[in-house]
């Protein structure tokens, strides 16, 4: 039987762990996002007021507005996730944390999940807790209530992580919102025809498992090629 | 392919082709436009009108084309590290959103006539429309990153996620909306279309493919001039 020297600390317990050092970036960014400075309420507010400028375009018929609800929802949120989308590596990049995280054990790919899920909860899921008092001030069917939130829940991690490849490519360009959007807006097409069919199938009383299903699907093939594409453009950025 | 690798071989080599594909081209292309235009008959339904086609179906050939050519070309890039390949990228891209706006102008003005309408929401129409904005974001990558290096890879790494995006883009549209005709050359049970219209066609498509030929490989002298240039002048600062 040996015997540990009790003053030698123990190196497993004192390196942080993978999934330790995950969840730190996770809480760290919910938290930057939401404090002062942060994005967290500004996103949440633009999205808010960008919504309800459509009764002024579209005029005040119910009708007219219970059949763009869906649309202005949607596409409303795409564009508020996008509002943030574009300091999501920058500032860490900046200030050199960036090459600290990129020799952590979590590595590129570790990042890319971890700043994605940070930003999907910290920018994306305000909005959709707030889509239901927008539904009610554009008439949606009460029908179509569950399949709005439902297919906000399942499409829009697609918008976080599709983001993150425009976020991490734009990381040197000074300005890069613009080119952000740019990239990453023709790419959001197939979440959008999908997330819209979902609610619209709801709203006629038609089953929608299919495109929810197929929403799904463009979730988790972006859930695959998010990381390794954002965590080459980190590397690129790092060169 | 690594001995095309060294710019001045390649240079060279554009040079000794140059000659050769313009004079194919001419000649292709003026057989090509008199065949479409006086030899293959008119649609029994849309007479003279149909012969639209003869650009606008190459175009859009060529549009899809292109981008696998770019992406191609960045694939080779990113894996073998081809010097030139990112050039050959480059050159190719602002090619084919040419190609992919020359289908979609060629589409409205033959939509007005037998639609009706110089443009519809359709799958098709829309997902070129998409393709139009992947080549505009693939383009401002290179001209908004001013080291070049970095710009090739962060464009390639764009590039690929495109093609991964491209049939997803696709068959959502297509399920979204569809009025455009279905495949009417490359189908189960030979072309449906009469001879001399599919031999017009097939010249008009020789002679798109040679312009591409042609103009590519001037764009990839200039490039590669263009490169010179720089090194000459920091060979000059650091002197």
């Amino acid at each position: 039987m040996t015997h540990k020297a009790p003053h030698t600390p123990n190196p497993q317990s004192t390196a942080p762990t993978l999934l330790g050092i995950f969840w730190t970036l996770l809480k760290r960014d919910c938290r930057l996002a939401w404090s002062q400075g942060g994005t967290g309420t500004m996103g949440v507010s633009f999205f808010l007021i960008a919504c309800s400028l459509f009764p002024f375009g579209l005029g005040v018929d119910p009708s007219v507005l219970s059949q763009s609800a869906i649309a202005v929802i949607w596409v409303m949120a795409l564009l508020a996730g996008l509002l943030s989308l574009d300091r999501l590596y920058q500032a860490d990049f900046e200030d050199g944390s960036l090459d600290q995280l990129m020799v952590s054990p979590l590595g590129g790919l570790g990042i890319t999940l971890a700043k994605s899920l940070a930003h999907w909860i910290s920018s994306i899921v305000p909005l959709i807790l707030i889509a239901p008092l927008l539904a009610v001030m554009f008439y949606l069917p009460p029908s179509a209530y569950g399949a709005l939130m439902i297919s906000l829940l399942i499409g829009t991690p697609a918008i976080s992580l599709i983001g993150s490849i425009g976020a991490a490519l734009t990381i040197a360009v000074k300005r890069g919102g613009v080119l952000l959007s740019l990239i990453v807006l023709p790419l959001y097409v197939p979440t959008l025809i999908f997330g819209v069919a979902v609610i619209k199938n709801a709203a006629a009383h038609m089953t929608y498992v299919n495109e929810l299903t197929l929403l799904g699907a463009i979730t988790l093939v972006a859930l695959v090629v998010a990381p390794v594409a954002s965590s080459a453009a980190l590397k690129l950025a790092q060169e | 392919m690594h001995k095309f690798a060294n710019p001045a071989r390649f240079n060279r080599l554009a040079d000794r082709l140059l000659p050769w594909v313009t004079g194919l081209f001419l000649i292709v292309f003026t057989l090509g436009l008199y065949s479409a235009l006086f030899i293959a008959p008119e649609d029994y339904q849309q007479s003279a009108t149909a012969r639209i086609m003869f650009i606008h179906v190459p175009s859009a050939w060529m549009s899809m084309f292109c981008y696998m050519v770019v992406a191609g070309a960045s694939f080779t890039a990113l894996v073998w590290k081809h010097p030139l390949a990112y050039l050959g990228a480059k050159s190719a891209a602002p090619i084919g959103a040419m190609f992919t706006a020359a289908a979609l102008a060629t589409g409205a003005l033959w939509g007005k006539p037998t639609w009706g309408t110089f443009w519809m929401w359709d799958g098709r129409m829309t997902s070129v429309l998409v393709l139009f904005f992947l080549y505009l974001g693939y383009m401002a990558i290179w001209s908004s990153m001013e080291d070049q290096e970095k710009a090739g890879k962060a464009s390639s790494i764009l590039a690929l996620v495109g093609i991964i995006n491209i049939p997803i883009i696709k068959f959502s549209v297509d399920w979204w909306n569809s009025l455009h005709q279905g495949a009417s050359v490359i189908k189960m049970g030979g072309p449906s279309m009469p001879g001399a219209m599919l031999q017009a066609l097939l010249l008009m498509f020789a002679a798109f493919k040679l312009y591409f030929v042609l103009v590519f490989l001037w764009r990839m002298k200039t490039e590669i001039n263009y490169k010179k240039i720089a090194v000459f002048r920091q060979a000059r600062l650091s002197e």
